[in-house]
C-alpha cells in the first residue's frame, strides 16, 4: 500500500538540543491518524518539519513517496489557532480564500470556480451565515472552522491538523469529526494532532505516540499500552492508569457512528 | 503656488507611507521601518557621490537596495547568529546610520545639496527651490514632487499586483510557505518597497520623521475599520490629512513644518483612539440599561 507521509531518521533542533530525535516512521492512506504526546513533546515541530516550515538537521520527509515540493498541491496545513493575530482584518470568506492561493496565481484575479469553492467550504464548516464578519468577532471553536475551511477549500487529499479541536465544544467536535469521516471515505488522509487521550480511540484508525523519540505507533490498540503511555507521559501515573483502565473496559468498542459508516 | 507644491509632495510622501506602513503594523514590525529609514543613509550618499549635481533618480533606486541589505543582515543575526530579534534591529541600523554618517562628514563636506541635517530633519520648506522647469521657463513643480512621484507609481503597482501576496504574508507566513510561496522573496519584497519609500522620502522629511508617516496613520486607519483596502484608504487619508493641517498650522505658528505633521498625525490617533472608546462604553451602557430594562 502505498504510505501517504514517510519519515526517515528526522530529527530537528531549534539550535539547542533536538526536539524531535530520530523519528521514523510510515503512515497509512486514507485513514484518520493521530498524533499524541504530552505537552513539549515536539508535535507541532513534526508536522512544521513535515511541512518543511522547518529544515531538519538530519533525516527526510516524503509525502506519498515524493519530495514534498512536487506535491504541495496534495497537502493541507492547518496550523494552531494561537499562531496567527485574529484582529487582522480579514473576513471569513478572505481567510478562506487564502485555500486558494497558490505560487502561480497569486498575481492573478480572483476566478469563479475559487469563489465558488470557498463558498461550499465555508458551508461545510457551518459557518455561512458568518462569512463576511471580521475574525476577530468569531468564537474560538468558529475560529478554529475557518482554519478547517481553508485547509478545505485548497482540495488537498492529505490533511496535517495541528489541535483542531481545542477550544470547540462537544457539538463542533462531533460536526468536525463527521466531516472527517465523509473525507476518509473520500479516501483522504487526515493526521492531527490531539490531547484528549479519552477519545483517541475513539476518533483515530491509526496513533503516533511521541515524546522527542517515537514511542510507539500502530492501531491504537497496540499504542495505547500502559506500558507506552508510562514512556511517553512519565510520571503522570494516576491520570494514566484512569485513561488505561477506561479504554480497557471499553475494550475499543465499535461505536454507532462508526458502524454505519 | 509654493504652499500647493509643498502641501501636494508632503501629501505624496503620506500615500506611499501609508501604504506601506499599514502592512508594517500588520505585521507587527514597525521597528523595521524605523530601522531601514536610518540605514538607508549610506546608500543614498553614494548615490549623491557618484551624480555630480543632484543624486539621479537611478541612484536613488539603488540605494533602495541598502534597505533590502539591512533586513537580510538583521535576518541574518536573529535566525542564524540567534541575537535576539530587537537587538539585531538595533546593531544593524545604528551601525549602517554612522556608516553613513562618517560618509556625509568625509566625503561630503562643502556639498551644499547634502549636509547632516537635511537628511536627518529633511528640508521641505525648501523643495521649491530645486525647481522642475521645460521649454525654458514653464515652471511645472519641484523636482522632489516628480520623484514621489515615481515612487508612487512603482509602490501603487507593486501593491496593486501583489495585493493577494502581500496579504497572505501578513496575515499567516506558515501557512503561506506550506503552500509553496517563497515568503522569504515577498518579505524581502516588501522591504525593498519600505526602503523605497524613505529614499525618495527623506528629502522631503528627513529619515527620522519619516517613520511618523509610516506607521502612524496605518495605525489610525486600523481603528477605523476591519477590512483590508478600506484600511489603506483610510490610512492615506488621515495621511494627507495631517499634512494639510500639520502645513498650515506650522505656517501659522512658524514651527517646523514636518515636525507639525507628525504631531498632527499623533492628535488625530489619540482623537480617534478616545472617541472610539468613548462610543464602546456609550454601547456598552445602552445596552446594560436595556438589559436592566428588559
Ligand atoms: N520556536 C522555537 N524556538 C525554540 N524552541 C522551541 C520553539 N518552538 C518549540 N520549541 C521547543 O521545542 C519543544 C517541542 O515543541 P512543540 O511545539 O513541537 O511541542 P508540542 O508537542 O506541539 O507541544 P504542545 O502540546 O504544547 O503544543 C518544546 O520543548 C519547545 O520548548
Ligand atoms: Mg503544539
Amino acid at each position: 500500500m502505498k504510505s501517504s507521509i514517510e519519515v526517515h531518521n528526522l530529527t530537528t533542533a531549534y539550535g539547542g538540543a533536538p526536539v524531535l530525535w530520530d523519528i521514523d516512521f510510515q503512515l497509512p492512506t486514507g485513514q484518520i491518524i493521530g498524533i499524541i504526546g504530552p505537552n513539549g513533546s515536539g508535535k507541532t515541530t513534526l508536522l512544521k518539519t513535515i511541512m518543511g516550515l522547518l529544515d531538519p538537521a538530519s533525516g527526510f520527509v516524503k509525502v506519498f513517496d515524493q519530495p514534498l515540493d512536487k506535491v504541495r498541491e496534495k497537502v493541507a496545513y492547518v496550523p494552531q489557532r494561537e499562531s496567527v493575530d485574529w484582529d487582522f482584518p480579514a473576513s471569513v470568506y478572505d481567510v478562506v480564500m487564502m485555500g486558494r492561493y497558490r505560487k502561480y496565481n497569486l498575481f492573478k484575479r480572483t476566478k469563479d470556480p475559487d469563489r465558488e469553492i470557498v463558498l461550499q467550504s465555508i458551508e461545510k464548516v457551518g459557518l455561512s451565515e458568518f462569512k463576511d464578519r471580521q475574525i476577530s468577532r468569531l468564537s474560538g471553536g468558529q475560529q478554529q472552522r475557518v482554519f478547517v475551511a481553508r485547509a478545505l477549500a485548497q482540495g488537498a487529499d492529505l490533511y496535517l491538523m495541528d489541535e483542531p479541536f481545542v477550544g470547540v465544544d462537544a457539538a463542533t467536535e462531533n460536526s468536525i469529526l463527521n466531516l472527517l469521516s465523509e473525507m476518509k471515505n473520500e479516501g483522504k488522509t487526515v493526521v492531527i494532532i490531539h490531547h484528549d487521550l479519552q477519545t483517541v480511540s475513539d476518533y483515530f484508525d491509526y496513533l503516533l505516540l511521541l515524546n522527542t523519540r517515537l514511542i510507539a505507533r500502530g492501531t491504537p490498540a497496540e499504542v495505547l499500552t500502559k506500558e507506552n503511555l508510562t514512556n511517553a507521559y512519565g510520571g503522570q501515573l494516576t491520570l494514566l492508569s484512569k485513561v488505561v483502565n477506561l479504554i480497557k473496559q471499553n475494550e475499543f468498542p465499535i461505536r454507532e457512528k462508526d458502524s454505519d459508516v | 503656488m509654493n504652499d500647493f507644491w509643498i502641501i501636494l509632495t508632503a501629501s505624496l510622501v503620506a500615500i506611499n507611507s501609508a501604504l506601506l506602513g499599514s502592512f508594517l503594523v500588520l505585521r507587527k514590525m514597525s521597528m523595521i521601518g524605523d530601522a531601514i529609514s536610518h540605514a538607508v543613509l549610506p546608500g543614498i550618499v553614494v548615490a549623491y557621490y557618484f551624480s555630480e549635481d543632484k543624486a539621479s533618480i537611478f541612484l536613488l533606486l539603488g540605494a533602495t537596495l541598502t534597505g533590502v541589505l539591512t533586513s537580510l543582515i538583521i535576518d541574518f543575526l536573529s535566525k542564524k547568529a540567534k541575537i535576539q530579534g530587537d537587538a539585531s534591529i538595533g546593531i544593524t541600523y545604528t551601525l549602517l546610520f554612522a556608516v553613513g554618517m562618517i560618509m556625509i562628514s568625509g566625503w561630503m563636506q562643502g556639498n551644499v545639496d547634502i549636509d547632516l541635517d537635511c537628511v536627518l530633519y529633511g528640508d521641505i520648506a525648501l523643495v521649491n527651490m530645486d525647481k522642475v522647469i521645460v521649454d525654458g521657463n514653464l515652471y511645472v513643480g519641484p523636482r522632489a514632487f516628480y520623484i514621489e512621484f515615481l515612487g508612487f507609481a512603482i509602490i501603487g503597482f507593486c501593491l496593486w499586483i501583489g495585493f493577494k501576496g502581500f496579504k497572505l504574508l501578513s496575515f499567516n507566513e506558515d501557512y503561506a510557505r506550506s503552500l509553496g510561496i517563497a515568503t522569504g522573496r515577498w518579505h524581502y519584497f516588501l522591504m525593498g518597497l519600505v526602503s523605497l519609500t524613505t529614499v525618495v522620502s527623506f528629502e522631503v522629511v528627513g529619515a527620522v520623521l519619516v517613520v511618523g508617516f509610516l506607521i502612524i496613520p496605518a495605525a489610525t486607519a486600523q481603528l477605523m475599520t476591519d477590512k483590508l483596502k478600506p484600511m489603506l484608504l483610510y490610512a492615506c487619508g488621515f495621511g494627507i490629512l495631517a499634512v494639510i493641517i500639520g502645513y498650515f498650522t506650522a505656517v501659522y505658528f512658524d514651527v517646523s513644518i514636518t515636525g507639525s505633521m507628525v504631531s498632527v498625525s499623533t492628535l488625530i490617533f489619540l482623537a480617534i483612539t478616545v472617541l472610539k472608546r468613548r462610543k464602546r462604553q456609550t454601547k456598552a451602557l445602552l445596552k446594560s440599561s436595556t438589559d436592566l430594562r428588559g
